[in-house]
């Protein structure tokens, strides 16, 4: 089992020996300069050779990492001339592609609208559910205790965004956060509460006020369930393991639906809608500059890929959001999310000497940028502080025996019961000893350009949640992207069911992708290069060194 | 390097991996039976036995170490049917769950499910607590259950339980747990229209004076 080997052990004594002095340190928050000469050093955003110009597309010249231009600029997984479009499997009002967080809200919604729950469709790549929404631990903010307010909440997001945001967004999530708590209130989801009802709120990276809302610390897995279930008890249809692989388009060239494909039965189905809600959620199994990652298995930027191809913008791709507390130890958990709300209650990154070295809720890209400079090696310009495990990971460890010392016996456990059932599997107590990390791929900040409605600007499609840019700027604070998939889920699926209702659709085409595809050929894109990704492969090398098609 | 069995073959595989990134070094590429791959979602329902052991242990691949001579198969899923409610439907009275869900009285106290679950919940004790109606109890024995399925599949008594688990929590958040009076003032106030000119004003701004308004912001302590 995993108990800390004896070189990690060392490192231990040391913090053990500084924490006394630590519990009543406070370190300073940064300037906006230093945050800054932070970033340029250190933030992966900032390296050399990471990133490029697309060069084909609605937003040619634009900078995106390589692994997410490589989807871009790639031929599609189905010949359009192989597809028979006359043959329709589902003709709905709405369809709705994901079914994560975004998607269920829009779903939802839609219905609300007056659409009925038989007239929508939601087709998801996994299970119902299976996202990033239900792996979300810490919290959603809202502005709705009496000494917060939404224009509060504005400037923190908009400066934690490096005020990079479309305003008119961000003003649409900071003005619909209260509503979309009470809606969840009244559809039952456990909020953490006093015993009037009061909400318990605390802080996140980069928030000025206590506003972030907690169920324990299975706050997405909580809200996820109960959307589902409201979901299900619409009798709303959902289509699972059948992934969008194709926006379809009718001769006007407005979005009329998408062509799945039964990731089983490996057969494709036309779904043919008035309006359709793109809701696929996030980046993380890109593995961007090889980060491992917090994300779910289908992470994997399918909607920016099949929302570019019908002619989408996209933006602030350029820049990724790495959590700066990944696990890094054991290995089997390498990678995996330690919520914000650990640090938000008080546990402090140390060295492996035991120095606190950075504000615990510096905004995440600083923060992250000042875990990687600890790490870094001397000779790279780091400070070369770090704690390197048996399997050469290396990261920094987070003081999580404070949260139960300033906070009371019990307190980890009760309000962190899913990170330490995670530790304690491996025989790690994070109550009494701390936990490594180091920033892991967490967030796709940037997405589909859409306006305050979820409109993405082409007829007949409609965006929400991770997969949509422009909330964030250029950097998401923690509990702003559940809140960004209720709200923009909520406004794309009610823009979708009043789209719906006067649209007609014509004879559906795949003339858009034929179109695209004479566009990477001029740009002597290579032939091989295919999207969207869908999955990543994560077979062994010598299996893949042999593998046969067959069957 | 140690050898498992995975639905009955044997593959060599290194030490110190997960049930689910085994597979995937065994040259599995997993579509049923993962999602999160953090312990968060239940997807990866698995059952397995160990040599020289007859018993049957149920976990989460994503969460589970693999042991030299383990047997492992994975749960594609669960049939399992869900009652058909509308929450406003349902008055939240102790009776509420055994109405939808009258297997429950077929319980016959195994603790199986207990032994089952991958989460250490004490499942029998919900299930208990359901027969006497006390929802709020349910609820919170409950809470962190991913729906794995795995006490499901393995109860003589075939109660679906992560199913009325759903329902519990839901009729506790929304009707034992006193509303947040703070909340629905701010609701209406921002109905209003209370903090339109300020959200003008700020959405005006150049990026120069907000980046001066964001820096002069007061921080709760
Ligand atoms: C570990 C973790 C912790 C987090 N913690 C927080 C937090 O505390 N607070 C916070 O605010 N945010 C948090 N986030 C971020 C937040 O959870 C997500 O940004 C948000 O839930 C995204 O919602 P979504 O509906 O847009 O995407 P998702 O929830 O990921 O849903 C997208 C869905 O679309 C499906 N899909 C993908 N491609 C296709 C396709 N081609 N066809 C059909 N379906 C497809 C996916 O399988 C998935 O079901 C966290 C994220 C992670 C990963
Ligand atoms: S894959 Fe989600 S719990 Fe294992």
């Amino acid at each position: 089992m995993a108990t800390y080997p004896k070189e990690m052990q060392e490192s231990i004594v040391q913090v053990e020996a500084t924490r006394p002095q630590r519990m009543k340190a406070r370190f300073p928050r940064l300037s906006l300069a230093e945050q800054e000469a932070l970033l340029r050093g250190f933030h992966p955003d900032y390296k050399e050779g990471g990133k490029r110009p697309l060069q084909v597309g609605p937003s040619q010249g634009e900078l995106v990492p390589h692994e997410v231009a490589d989807l871009l600029e790639a031929y599609p997984l189905l010949d359009p001339r192989e597809v028979d479009l006359s043959k329709v499997d589902y003709d709905v009002d709405v369809l709705v592609i994901g079914g994560g967080g975004a998607g269920t809200v829009a779903a939802l919604w839609a219905c609300e609208a007056g659409i009925p729950a038989d007239r929508i469709l939601i087709a998801t790549k996994l299970r119902h559910g299976d996202s990033n929404s239900m792996m979300a631990q810490g919290g959603i903010q809202a502005a709705d205790k009496p000494h917060d307010s939404p224009a509060i909440h504005y400037l923190d997001v908009i400066g934690g965004g490096h005020f990079a945001g479309d305003p008119k967004l961000v003003r649409a999530l900071v003005q619909d956060g209260p509503m979309i708590i009470r809606w969840h209130e009244a559809l039952g989801v456990m909020y953490d509460k006093g015993p009037d009802g009061t909400m318990i709120t605390i802080h996140g990276g980069g928030t000025s006020r206590k506003r972030m809302h907690s169920a324990k610390d299975y706050t997405g897995m909580e809200i996820m369930r109960v959307l589902r279930d409201e979901a299900r008890s619409r009798g709303i249809p959902v289509l699972e393991f059948s992934p969008a692989v194709e926006l379809l388009t009718d001769v006007h060239g407005q979005v009329a639906g998408a062509v799945l494909w039964n990731l089983e039965t490996e057969e494709y189905l036309i779904v043919r809608a008035k309006a359709t809600v793109l809701a696929t959620g996030g980046w993380g199994r890109l593995h961007i500059q090889g980060f491992p990652t917090t994300n779910h298995y289908g992470a994997t930027a399918d909607g920016l890929v099949l929302a570019y191809r019908v002619g989408a913008k996209l933006r602030d791709l350029d820049s990724v959001q790495y959590h700066p507390t990944g696990a890094a130890y054991p290995e089997q958990l390498v990678g995996l999310l330690i919520t914000e709300k650990v640090r938000g209650l008080d546990a402090q990154p140390v060295n492996r000497d035991g120095e606190l070295f950075v504000h615990p809720l510096e905004p995440r890209d600083v923060e992250s940028a000042a875990f990687i400079r600890e790490c870094m090696p001397l000779e790279q310009g780091g400070r070369g502080r770090g704690v390197v495990t048996p399997t050469g990971m290396v990261g920094v460890w987070l003081d999580t025996p404070m949260v139960d010392m300033i906070h009371g016996k019990g307190t980890f456990q009760r309000a962190l019961s899913s990170i330490w059932r995670m530790y304690v599997r491996f025989d790690i107590d994070p109550t009494r000893e701390p936990i490594l990390v180091y920033p892991s791929l967490h967030y796709q900040n940037g997405g589909v350009a859409i306006d305050e409605n979820g409109w993405t600007g082409i007829p007949g499609l409609f965006a929400g949640g991770e997969v949509e840019g422009g909330v964030h700027g250029k950097n998401r604070l923690m509990g702003n992207s559940l809140l960004d998939y209720n709200v923009f889920g909520r406004r794309a699926g009610l823009a979708a069911a009043a789209w719906a209702k006067d649209a007609r659709v014509g004879r559906l085409t795949l003339a858009h992708v034929k179109r695209y595809v004479e566009q990477l050929k001029a740009a002597a894109v290579p032939k091989e290069r295919r999207a969207p990704l869908l999955l990543p492969d994560y077979r062994g090398e010598r299996v893949l060194a042999r593998m046969v098609d067959l069957l | 390097m140690l050898t498992v069995y995975i639905m009955g073959k044997g593959y060599r595989v290194p030490e110190g991996l997960t049930i689910m990134k085994a597979m995937e070094y065994a040259g599995y590429r997993l579509v049923r039976g993962c999602g999160c791959r953090g312990g968060y979602c239940g997807a990866c329902a698995t059952v397995y036995r160990l040599p020289g052991d007859y018993r049957l242990y149920a976990d989460l691949a994503c969460q589970t170490t693999v042991q030299d001579g383990m047997y492992i198969a994975q749960l594609p899923s669960t049939p399992a049917e869900r009652a058909d409610y509308q929450l406003s439907q349902v008055a939240p009275r102790g009776e509420a769950l055994l109405a939808l869900y009258p297997e429950l009285a077929r319980c016959v106290a195994c603790n199986t499910c207990t032994r089952s679950c991958p989460q250490k919940l004490e499942v029998m004790d919900a299930v208990q607590a359901a027969l006497r109606g006390d929802i709020r109890q349910v609820a919170e024995l409950t809470f962190d259950c991913v729906q794995c399925g795995l006490c499901a599949m393995r109860c003589p008594a075939e109660i679906a339980h992560y199913h009325v688990w759903q329902l519990a929590r839901r009729l506790c958040g929304a009707y034992l747990t006193p509303r947040a009076q703070h909340l629905a003032r701010r609701v209406a106030e921002v109905e209003s229209g209370a903090f339109d000119a300020e959200l003008d004003r700020l959405m005006g701004m150049g990026k120069d004076e907000l980046a001066k308004a964001y820096q002069a912001r007061d921080i709760e302590p």
